[in-house]
């Protein structure tokens, strides 16, 4: 069917999602907290279902008809993933827990690598596990962590980034967009910047990956990492993708089963592409119900999700502009699925419980980010943040019951 | 100002029959606990486990125990409130016998006890008891 022209049908999409049909304390649950996770549709709980009561085996390791097939889903759902961030290469692909542990492997890896003169960029509005990774790195090297500072705004101060980059500069760590403001960053052009000086250049792909096309080729890094979870996948699976000529080498990660070639008692060779960073049996059926989250999210049409989440967005700061006493943090022009303020006179984790009992999910605190709100000044914020499953309607009932936390408060 | 006991909280509370009325009740009573001192905010004060900062401060007078705590946030100050409405001046002994669940579970507040709550309201009573104990 093409659907190219087709515009989203939102309640059709709701009903693919069994969690979203209930109540909270009475009321219909509003689940504005995506940014943290997406809920899954019926086809990826399908897929995990399927997986255990058809084919369960282990991979690899093929003696017999189940492992072959658990084999072949599980490798097939590599290519759905390369194919859906555009890699060169399914080798290139590699299955992680998460993006905390792809931005680990990443930074365990040039914590070996990095001199004493070297330098570590990353920028003011990063997410812990793009900070205190590297941070670590850093104090193990000895090489130099940097901080690119953002404007007041929320967005990046690109010249001081810029201006922080030199050859010294061998890792530049940053955020797609930004977990706690929504910013989105440049990541085409600061890429570019920084493989002006030689750096390898991680982006963090967690916010941005269920928000429409990432296209790695098209951006120029080295390496992309997201979470399945926050893409309508499952928890415990996420990716990592590297250029398969700086991948071959890297560091290995973790020793064991599958990622070896040949092993003595006294050494071991490592095997290749992707399996030298995957030790031990993987999380067979995440993976596969990963690729069935992708498979379900390109079944939509992409231009459509995003127009709709943009009207979700603009709804919202409209609405927000209006609400006195409000203060929006991050007004960065370019900004995707979170909507981040304070409301004077009320601690974010007020409104979050008092919403709650509205039946609406927010995330309230410092979002990870503890030297960004810092820097803000702030003690945290209250956080809404969109998914495509989210209705006007929902945006709207927020702000009707922001009000009654407003005068609860008051 | 004196804060209500925890019979009288007991009665307010059962007197309210929506959520709204009762999460006033508290969220007033949180705007009435006085502040600490802020030379009593200190890193020892602060209880970990809380989505919000939380202060509590004990003194000993004749074998019993006083307690003053803050919190930035308002309903955890509330909660506070009536955490400190059934400990304060009361000996070591009492407070260790106290049946805390259960008085939330009176005051249909147990949401708030559980150890999943990131208000951290848990934190502060195993922190009373476990002042309480060290006293003893």
């Amino acid at each position: 069917m093409n659907t190219s022209n087709s515009v989203l049908n939102i309640n059709e999409i709701r009903n693919q999602f069994p969690i979203l049909h209930q109540q909270i304390e009475g009321h219909p649950l509003v689940y504005l907290d995506n940014a943290a996770t997406t809920q899954k549709p019926q086809a990826v709980i399908q897929a995990i279902t399927d997986f255990y009561t058809q084919c369960n085996a282990n991979v690899h390791r093929g003696a017999h008809h189940l492992s072959d097939e658990a084999t072949r889903r599980y490798e097939k759902a590599r290519d759905t993933v390369a194919n859906f961030i555009h890699a060169h290469d399914r080798k290139e692909v590699i299955w992680t827990s998460g993006t905390t542990e792809g931005i680990n492997i990443i930074a365990n890896g040039m914590a070996q690598r990095l001199q004493s003169v070297d330098e570590v960029l990353v920028t003011e509005m990063e997410h812990h596990a793009n900070l205190v990774t590297w941070q670590q790195a850093c104090l193990r090297s000895g090489a130099t962590l940097k901080i690119a500072p953002i404007h007041d705004d929320g967005t990046l101060d690109t010249e001081a980034f810029a201006a922080l980059l030199s050859q010294k500069t061998k890792m530049v760590a940053l955020p797609h967009v930004s977990n706690a403001l929504g910013t989105v960053n440049p990541v085409k052009e600061l890429t570019a910047l920084s493989k002006e000086q030689g750096a390898l250049v991680l982006i963090d792909g967690a916010q941005s990956i269920a928000h429409g096309n990432v296209n790695v080729s098209d951006i120029g890094c080295d390496f992309y990492v997201f979470s399945g979870h926050k893409l309508f996948g499952p928890t415990g699976i996420g990716v990592l993708w590297g250029k398969e000529e700086v991948l071959q080498d890297w560091p290995v990660w973790q020793t064991g089963g599958e990622m070896i070639a040949t092993v003595t008692y006294e050494s071991a060779t490592w095997g290749e592409l992707p399996n030298r960073l995957e030790a031990g049996t993987p999380n067979i059926a995440g993976a596969i119900a990963l690729a069935a989250a992708i498979d379900w999210f390109t079944s939509l049409n992409l231009s459509a999700v995003q127009a709709h989440e943009q009207a979700l967005m603009a709804s919202a700061l409209e609405q927000a502009q209006a609400f006195e006493g409000l203060t929006i943090i991050g007004n960065a022009a370019n900004k995707m699925g979170v909507l981040s303020f304070i409301l004077q006179g009320c601690h974010p984790a007020d409104i979050g419980f008092l919403l709650d009992r509205q039946g609406i999910a927010i995330r309230t605190g410092d979002h990870c980010a503890q030297p960004l709100m810092r820097r803000l000044n702030l003690p945290g914020t209250a956080r809404a943040s969109f998914s495509v499953y989210n209705t006007l309607e929902e945006v709207d009932a927020l702000f009707i019951a922001l009000k009654k936390v407003q005068n609860m408060l008051a | 100002m004196n804060l209500p006991s925890s019979q009288e909280i007991i009665e307010d509370m059962a007197f309210f029959d929506d959520w709204e009325q009762r999460y006033q009740y508290i969220i007033d009573l949180g705007k009435s606990i006085p502040p600490i001192d802020e030379s009593l905010k200190t890193n020892e004060n602060l209880v970990r486990g809380c989505q919000s900062n939380v202060w509590l401060v004990s003194t000993e007078r004749d074998g019993k125990l006083q307690f003053q705590a803050d919190s930035d946030a308002v309903i955890v100050n509330g909660l506070l409130a009536l955490v400190i409405a059934v400990f304060n001046d009361k000996t070591m002994a009492k407070i260790l016998d106290f049946d805390i669940n259960g008085y939330f579970k009176a005051l249909d507040l147990e949401r708030h006890i559980t150890p999943t709550r990131g208000n951290g309201l848990q934190a502060i009573v195993a922190k009373i008891q476990a002042i309480a104990k060290t006293k003893m």
